[in-house]
């Protein structure tokens, strides 16, 4: 069903990708240093690019669906509520998704 | 060799195996921390009905910990390798300013050099913040990002292992990767403190959504990165004019 090249591949773009914006930077330290955009872009994008991605991995939840978006959404209020208070990553993360398993899985069931 | 040379080279071995272990009590907390996390990342390429060998490989070529969450859905869902190529890179554009403060001058030697850069994660970024690290030896640096490297491999291949026990009446648990982008957007918010910002995010994650499901990442991502040069642009023609 995967196919093991496809996998290869996707993983040595990735890495490449990542090494290179790890890597080049210290070639082009100096320029980048007194790079206005860059530096309002650095403390303006990792937030922002957060908020995308969490959106991204909910894309299939149903609006319309409580059994979908139901334990969604309180997964989501206990994870930032936890965050909020504890401020432990660990522990909102885990709670989190250990509540949501636990009303996903006894929806499908 | 003369006598001085073998006790250099001695006193020299010593030093690397103090300055190694140096490494490891700075380092060792923040492997405790991405226990849960190794795991969940082994458990979910199991649970994604990718082979297990993925999270290893993962984990030892990719090393880049939201990145690889997000590349096993993607993998899963047999994404297209420009998907995977501007997610890469915009997932992990941030590291880019790891190089104004990261100490690779203490680094010496093309190959150290190179593993130094290729294992620069967030944590190794974290654990080197501070002013004493631009006197640290190479030993210890190393020490530090390699110990790392090896304890994420190890727990992410342990997951894998752990994955297939679960049964298959768990469903779920790739709610994990929606938390840890959430937290880490809460934790990247008190950065700037700015409610605008993510609000505009959700804003172009919403419209990408609806324009297309299957690009909705490189759209959402595109037109947020788009709003934050335009808006930059413009301040600065404002400040300029007045």
């Amino acid at each position: 069903m995967h196919d093991p090249t496809y996998i290869l591949v996707a993983v040595l773009i990735s890495a490449s990708i990542t090494w290179l914006l790890r890597a080049l930077p210290f070639a082009m330290l100096a320029p980048l240093r007194d790079s206005r955009p860059l530096a309002v872009l650095g403390d303006r994008m990792p937030v922002g690019i957060m908020v995308i991605l969490a959106a991204y991995t909910l894309r299939d939840t149903e609006p319309s669906s409580f059994a979908s978006i139901g334990p969604v959404v309180v997964a989501l209020a206990v994870t930032i509520g936890l965050h909020l208070w504890r401020g432990s990553m660990t522990l909102s993360i885990f709670s989190g998704t250990a509540l949501y398993v636990l009303m996903a899985s006894m929806i499908a069931a | 060799m003369t006598t001085t040379d073998v006790e250099t080279a001695v006193l020299d071995d010593r030093d690397t195996r103090s300055e190694v272990a140096a490494g490891w009590r700075i380092v060792l907390p923040a492997c405790a921390a991405v226990i849960p996390l190794g795991l969940a990342l082994g458990v979910l390429v199991v649970k994604s009905g990718l082979p297990w060998w993925l999270g290893p490989v993962l984990a030892a070529v990719v090393y880049a910990g939201s990145l690889e969450f997000l590349l096993v859905g993607m993998l899963a869902a047999a994404a297209p390798f420009a998907q995977i190529a501007v997610s890469s890179l915009l997932v992990n554009f941030r590291h880019v300013f790891y190089a104004l403060t990261f100490p690779l001058h203490r680094v010496t030697g093309r190959g150290w050099k190179a593993y130094s850069t290729f294992s620069l994660t967030d944590e190794a970024y974290a654990l080197t913040a501070n002013p004493e690290s631009a006197t640290w030896s190479r030993a210890r640096i190393i020490s530090i990002q390699a110990t790392f490297h090896a304890a994420w491999v190890g727990l992410v291949a342990l997951g894998a292992g752990l994955g297939t026990l679960i049964p298959s009446s768990v469903v779920g648990l790739d709610f994990a990767v929606t938390a840890l982008f959430l937290v880490l957007g809460m934790e990247a918010y008190k950065v700037r403190r700015s409610v605008p910002i993510p609000i505009l995010a959700l804003g172009c994650a919403l419209v990408a959504g609806v324009v297309s499901k299957e690009n909705m990442l490189v759209i959402a991502m595109g037109l947020f990165v788009a709003a934050l040069v335009g808006t930059h642009l413009v301040t600065m023609r404002r400040n300029r004019d007045a």
